[in-house]
């Protein structure tokens, strides 16, 4: 699972243009300059990445049943994802 | 009613990155056209276009940019830059709320859409990137301009397929002419050379599979081509205040519809809109000195145009100049006529009137001066530009000399 981590984490350096030595799990997506488009980029890729369907909605991403509100959370629920979603 | 100016001009096409490359290979006679490259050519019957080649979008945009940037969109915001930048408008306060963007285009994102349509039925993805709407959406181009330069007037997108540009650069002067504006940046832009968009023009049977050759007897169809003109418009007595560079006053414009067939040209709906642009100038017919054509290379369009010009003109049409530079740049559809009112302000401003290349037999149904295959020097005061769009609608467009 610590794959999973670093790649979720080099989608959101990419995005955020920071290399993925300066993206630290305690971050929200706000600190690191990443907008709603970019999040929904961001979401893109990592399902991509990892083939999974994410529950994202962009229109409340508050009540989505996928956390963003920081990377650990985001590295979290893609973990939850992949293992539900390959099982 | 105010006066209208054109205080920038800037291009992206076949035949150059800038102005100054353009009206040089238009007045060398250069071709733009040659093969096409892009994914599945091969499966193309059509396989030439006036193609921006060797264009790297990511020495021009970064990557976020690129992202959200159709090519289209690409084309008309290096075009932009190009014509605000020599305009020396920078916008802030009133007059951001002054200025606005009106732009032409016919396919939009056209590249984003074939390219994700491929994806999704050929590949059989079931996911497309989230920017896929904001991206190939026909306005696209004229909101990304109006965020670089905060245009914050009247802004929106024509689409009028042939006619989109000249559309477009109408309503720009009618905004400015009627006092709701203070500067428009206007013209259009194109790009729909990849696999889709060759093929739907293929299924029509007008394109040629060698080279387009407006009003010489052994024409046979036309060359699509890629890429943006855009101007900045201006009113008068506002670009004379600040002391800016007048390239050319645009005098006139009209538009009508033929109300006759979906593709078929009308002379009857052509000569209306060419003699309506030179009345609503309040100029003499026979001040027009150079008509840039509609001009496409088919058979059809040619020999009704050149009939439209000579009713309207009278005797008078085998005085004036009338040159298609398509024969080098293609057909831009919905970007066709920005590229070519380049022509027409080189004529005005440095009496180069731009050839149609060629050119290699005379055809007694096109017996005008087409200023075949080499461009001439002349003094023309009044120039017109001519665009006929499928479905009937046209729009010609009037300018003067500084």
């Amino acid at each position: 699972m610590a794959d999973v981590a670093n790649r979720v984490i080099g989608i959101i350096a990419e995005q955020a243009v920071l290399d993925e030595g300066d993206v630290s799990m305690d971050q929200t997506l706000e600190d690191l300059g990443i907008d709603s488009l970019g999040l929904v980029e961001s979401i893109f890729a990592i399902e991509e990445a990892f083939d999974i369907q994410i529950p994202f909605n962009a229109n409340d991403p508050a009540s989505s049943e996928f956390d963003i509100s920081s990377v650990a959370a985001i590295v979290r629920a893609v973990e939850g994802l992949v293992a539900e979603q390959h099982a | 009613m105010k006066r209208v100016v054109i205080t920038g001009q800037g291009t992206i096409n076949p035949l150059g990155r800038s102005v100054a490359e353009t009206t040089e290979a238009m007045r060398e006679g250069r071709c733009g056209i040659g093969a096409l490259e892009f994914r599945d050519v091969e499966r193309l019957a059509i396989r030439i276009g006036g193609q921006v080649k060797g264009y790297d979008p990511e020495a021009e945009f970064n990557r976020q940019q690129i992202a959200l940037y159709d090519r289209f969109t690409q084309f008309t915001l290096l075009a932009a830059r190009e014509a605000i930048s020599q305009s020396g408008l920078s916008f802030g306060g009133e007059l951001a709320a002054r200025s606005g963007v009106v732009l032409g285009t016919s396919g939009g994102g056209l590249q984003t859409s074939d390219e994700n349509y491929r994806s999704v039925y050929e590949e059989g993805k079931n996911r497309v990137h989230p920017f896929v709407v904001p991206k190939l959406m026909n306005n696209a181009a004229a909101s990304h301009v109006s965020m670089a330069f905060n245009l914050k007037g009247p802004s929106f997108t024509v689409a009028t397929a042939c006619a989109s540009s000249n559309h477009a650069m109408g309503q720009a002067f009618n905004l400015i002419r009627c006092g709701m504006a203070t500067v428009m940046v206007t013209g259009g832009s194109e790009s729909m050379l990849c696999f889709g968009g060759v093929k739907a023009w293929e299924g029509l049977r007008v394109m040629s599979r060698d080279a387009c050759r407006p009003f010489s007897a052994n024409r046979n169809g036309m060359v699509q081509g890629e890429g943006a003109g855009v101007f900045v418009f201006e009113e008068y007595e506002h670009a004379r205040a600040r002391g800016a560079e007048i390239l050319a006053e645009v005098i006139g414009f009209a538009m009508t519809s033929d109300a006759a067939d979906i593709v078929m040209p009308s002379k009857q709906g052509a000569a209306r809109a060419i003699r309506g642009a030179v009345e609503d100038a309040r100029v003499p017919l026979e001040a027009v000195g150079y008509i840039n054509a509609h001009g496409t290379g088919t058979a059809a369009n040619d020999k009704t145009e050149c009939a439209a010009v000579a009713d309207v003109f009278g005797a008078h049409a085998d005085s004036l100049m009338i040159s298609s530079t398509k024969s080098m740049h293609g057909h831009l559809i919905g970007g066709t006529g920005a590229v070519e009112l380049l022509a027409c302000i080189m004529a005005l401003r440095d009496g180069v009137i731009a050839p149609t290349i060629g050119y290699e037999e005379a055809d007694p149904e096109c017996a005008l001066d087409v200023v075949p295959n080499e461009a001439r020097e002349a003094k023309v005061d009044v120039v017109l530009s001519n665009a006929f769009a499928f479905g009937g609608l046209n729009a010609v467009l009037a300018l003067r000399a500084a």
